[in-house]
């Protein structure tokens, strides 16, 4: 599933989205950012309520497909135009991240 | 044998959220050169982790990054306050970050485990009040 279609399919919100075209592969929840570089693999879908500009460089060098904001958080100030500008995809949940998982899980 | 390729940043020690910019153009820079992608996603994130260090942690410093034939090179270098007791820092999940270090998602306390598990080789050079020299390589082939 591409990130474009995720979004569609779970009604998410558009904070950034230069790659809409990108295979998701996997999920990783968390919001330390030495964890997520630690152990989230390549392609995933990284849920966090992180939403300050570190996750624009984590998701560049972790190589996640995309950063999903859950809980309805919104990313800060002028965190979208950097995403953009750097070519990471950022959508917006509502729901938790559990929730968020749970419906990709059936999409994946 | 052909001289190695090597990039020069200096770390800002001042500015937590825009952060990691040395390590990001790492990646771009090897990208460029072709290089495995695994092998630059394990040199960006070893690299990325250095750097937060020396800005959490030394107030900034001098990154370095050579690429030579058989494996890539990081030196972080930092006059900052150095660290005591090295055997206690690369344990998982200690960490001496402000609380408000830790609101931003740094300070889980695994980031030197990560530099560790990401390359294949490390070494950590640091002095009380003098400060701390970390070399890294990561295999080619
Ligand atoms: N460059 C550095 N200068 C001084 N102290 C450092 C440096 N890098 C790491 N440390 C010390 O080692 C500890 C562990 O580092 P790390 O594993 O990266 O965890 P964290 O950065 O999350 O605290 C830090 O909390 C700090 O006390
Ligand atoms: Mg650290």
């Amino acid at each position: 599933m591409t990130v474009s279609e995720l979004k569609d399919k779970l009604a998410l919100k558009v904070a950034a989205l230069p790659y809409p075209e990108r295979e998701i592969s996997g999920v990783y929840i968390g919001d330390l950012l030495s964890w997520v570089m630690g152990r989230a693999n390549c392609g995933d879908a990284w849920i966090t309520i992180m939403s300050n500009k570190n996750i624009a460089a984590v998701a560049t060098l972790a190589d996640t497909a995309c950063v999903i904001l859950a809980e309805g958080v919104e990313p800060d100030e002028g965190v979208g135009a950097l995403a953009e500008e750097k070519g990471i995809n950022i959508l917006l949940s509502d729901a938790g991240a559990y929730d968020t998982a749970v419906a990709m899980s059936k999409l994946l | 044998m052909s001289e190695a390729l090597s990039f020069r940043f200096s770390v800002d020690g001042e500015n937590f959220t825009s952060a990691g910019q040395a390590s990001v153009q790492v990646k771009k820079n090897l990208r460029q050169l072709g290089l495995d992608p695994e092998i630059i996603r394990r040199v960006s994130i070893a690299m990325y982790e250095g750097e937060i260090n020396m800005v959490i942690h030394a107030g900034g410093g001098v990154a370095e990054v050579k690429v030579a034939e058989e494996f890539v090179e990081i030196i972080l270098e930092d006059h900052g306050p150095g660290i005591a007791d090295i055997e206690q820092a690369m344990q998982a999940g200690f960490s001496t970050a402000p609380d408000k270090i830790r609101s931003l998602g740094f300070g889980a306390g695994m980031g030197l485990p990560n530099m560790k598990r990401y390359t294949d080789y490390m070494d950590i050079e640091s002095k009380v009040g003098e400060g701390t020299r970390i070399t890294m390589r990561v295999n080619i082939t």
